[in-house]
């Protein structure tokens, strides 16, 4: 890039090097998978889900209050799956925002160098769990534990999924969060400290309004993460789509609808496969507005400090 | 410099802090503890000899691991190339300021974060129905190729990023052309920045369940997998043993998750210490 002008302009090459041409063209169709992708992605979802809705009223689908695509009368009301996906992700950021935060502040305000290479590596190794190990836990563990402590809940229920699942999203926080908190310059925290501000004033009312655009851009990242999540609700939230707000119950989130009906054998064309599509849609485009919500927030915050 | 009385707040915010990390750590620790003390019985050789069976006594996870590791060989062969290729575009040749490079850049972006569930679906629409690939080990290789792209892409600028603008000048100077300045003078730089952050996106890929549901590799399987033939990978394998009823399925899907765990580790540390012994500063 800069290296280009710096190449002097003058000094142009005695002859055309067309195998140079060749791996430029080579590198921009590796660029192209990317794209490709996307648009796959894209067609892959509208055109089977423009078919369920030539079948199924669009105002049917995004109102109605039964999901019951095997049933007779078949009822495609997408509400109780977006109820279970709220209810899931609600309690998600319950655990990963604050203590996602929380943990991004002590990594970048108080711990030492020391206590920070020993801490992060540990956070990342978190990060590196598979999802369904995380859904084996929350069914096998920590379901048993939130009964032993006198909850009543489902085996199957949307509590200890939200809450395994926030705590697999605190790594996403604490990592984003500390890297737009370590951005602020010193001279901010500096002239706190000047002037008589404690520790607790200069993180809370100066490093982290400081980086605010990056510790929202985590949040709306957890967010995102916690609405697509599969394997935890699968296990652990149970497949059966009730409208309802109490996290004791068992429910179905879009994503689970998704997993479970795409690994049985449904009919290519069918009905069924398509709500596949049509729910995919439905969670593709939430999770795209809010990826691109964050994607901007980064990017505000590396032009004001780096 | 310490205030005249004691900053009582400034505690108690101090270990606030402390348990929110607090929190993260003993949730690890129990999930390790407990995965462990229900997966020990079942972590014997006859694990990884034999295939699944209706008998949890009788059943072992073969098939399913020499799946996870074809995907994983498959993954870095298909993720590598085309990874580093898309880094070396976007850093060394990309005009940031034409808008399609732009909106290349913010593409990878928001395809690191598109859900996993999604990309099985577009495996399910176009790869097993639309190439007519079926529901065999090559399709659930390029579904997570597709998924662990963004990564690899990622990981791969960072490294190009930190070779210092001077290495190429100097290149340059001397006369090199562009290519040869990447090929002899970037790449070699970048090499251990570029091996750490693909196996790391190896240990996403080959710990992925929910793409590889969709395109049904949720089924039985009593053989060894081929490149085109049905397959269970292990992390699917967890899932389904995980779903049945009896006490000791459970107990064989915990052996799973310390199988895969144990695979997932080895990677880290490799990545780690890749980082530590070949990362230099300029």
């Amino acid at each position: 890039m800069s290296t280009a002008e710096l190449s002097a302009p003058a000094l142009r090459a005695s002859r055309r090097r067309y195998g140079e041409d060749v791996i430029k063209g080579l590198l921009a169709l590796c660029a192209l998978v990317s794209v490709a992708t996307t648009v796959g992605i894209v067609v892959a979802l509208l055109f089977p889900a423009i078919e369920f809705f030539r079948e199924v009223s669009i105002v049917d689908f995004s109102t109605g209050k039964t999901w019951a695509p095997l049933f007779e009368p078949a009822q495609f009301g997408v509400l109780p799956l977006l109820a279970g996906t709220l209810v899931v992700t609600f309690w998600a950021c319950l655990v990963a925002i604050p203590f996602g935060l929380g943990a991004a502040i002590y990594l970048s305000e108080y711990a030492r160098p020391r206590t920070r290479a020993f801490l992060k590596p540990l956070l990342e190794l978190l990060a590196g769990i598979p999802t369904v190990v995380f859904g084996y836990f929350a069914l096998t563990f920590v379901t048993q534990l939130l009964r032993d402590i006198g909850i009543q809940i489902d085996i199957f229920n949307a509590l200890s999924a939200g809450l395994v699942m926030g705590v697999m999203l605190m790594p996403t926080v604490a990592s984003l969060s500390e890297d737009a908190m370590v951005a602020v310059p010193r001279e901010l925290r500096d002239g706190a400290y000047a002037l008589g501000s404690r520790k607790l004033q200069v993180s809370t009312r100066i490093v982290v309004p400081a980086a605010i655009s990056g510790i929202v851009a985590s949040f709306v990242l957890a967010i995102s993460r916690a609405v697509g999540e599969t394997m935890i609700v699968l296990i652990a939230a149970g497949q059966q789509p009730n409208l309802t707000f109490d996290p004791r119950r068992a429910m179905e989130t879009m994503t689970a609808f998704i997993g479970a009906t795409g690994n049985g054998d449904v009919p290519t064309g069918s009905i069924e496969y398509k709500t596949i599509f049509a729910v995919g849609l439905t969670l593709f485009v939430m999770t795209l507005v809010m990826n691109l919500f964050a994607i901007r927030l980064v990017r505000r915050f590396r032009e004001v400090y780096e | 410099m310490r205030g005249g009385r004691r900053d009582v707040r400034g505690a108690i915010f101090r270990l606030a802090l402390l348990a929110s990390l607090g929190i993260a750590f003993v949730t690890l620790g129990a999930l390790l503890v407990d995965v462990a003390s229900k997966g020990f019985e079942f972590l014997d050789p006859f694990f990884f000899t034999h295939p699944p069976s209706t008998d949890p006594h009788q059943a072992g996870a073969r098939p399913a691991i020499l799946a996870t590791l074809y995907l994983g060989v498959l993954l870095l062969l298909f993720t590598v190339p085309v990874g580093v290729g898309t880094a070396i575009y976007l850093e060394e040749y990309a005009d940031k300021n034409r808008w399609y490079n732009r909106l290349l850049e913010v593409n990878i972006q928001n395809l690191a974060a598109v859900p996993s569930i999604v990309y099985g679906i577009l495996g399910l629409a176009f790869i097993v129905r639309g190439l007519g690939l079926g529901r065999v080990v090559l399709a659930g290789a390029l579904i997570l190729t597709l998924l662990v792209l963004p990564t690899v892409i990622i990981a791969a600028r960072e490294a190009i990023r930190a070779v210092p603008d001077s290495i190429r000048q100097a290149a340059f100077a001397l006369g090199a052309t562009r290519w040869q300045v990447i090929s002899r003078q970037v790449l070699p730089a970048a090499i251990p920045g570029i091996a750490t952050g693909s196996i790391l996106a190896l240990s996403r890929g080959i710990g992925e369940t929910a793409p590889l549901i969709m395109i049904g590799a949720l089924t039985y399987i009593a053989f060894d997998p081929t490149l085109l033939g049905p397959f269970s990978a292990l992390p699917v394998q967890i899932y389904n043993w995980t779903s049945q009823p009896q006490e000791d399925f459970l107990k064989l899907a915990a052996t799973g998750i310390i199988v895969l765990l144990g695979m997932l580790l080895t990677l880290n540390a490799l990545a780690i210490w890749l980082r530590n012994r070949y990362q230099r500063q300029w």
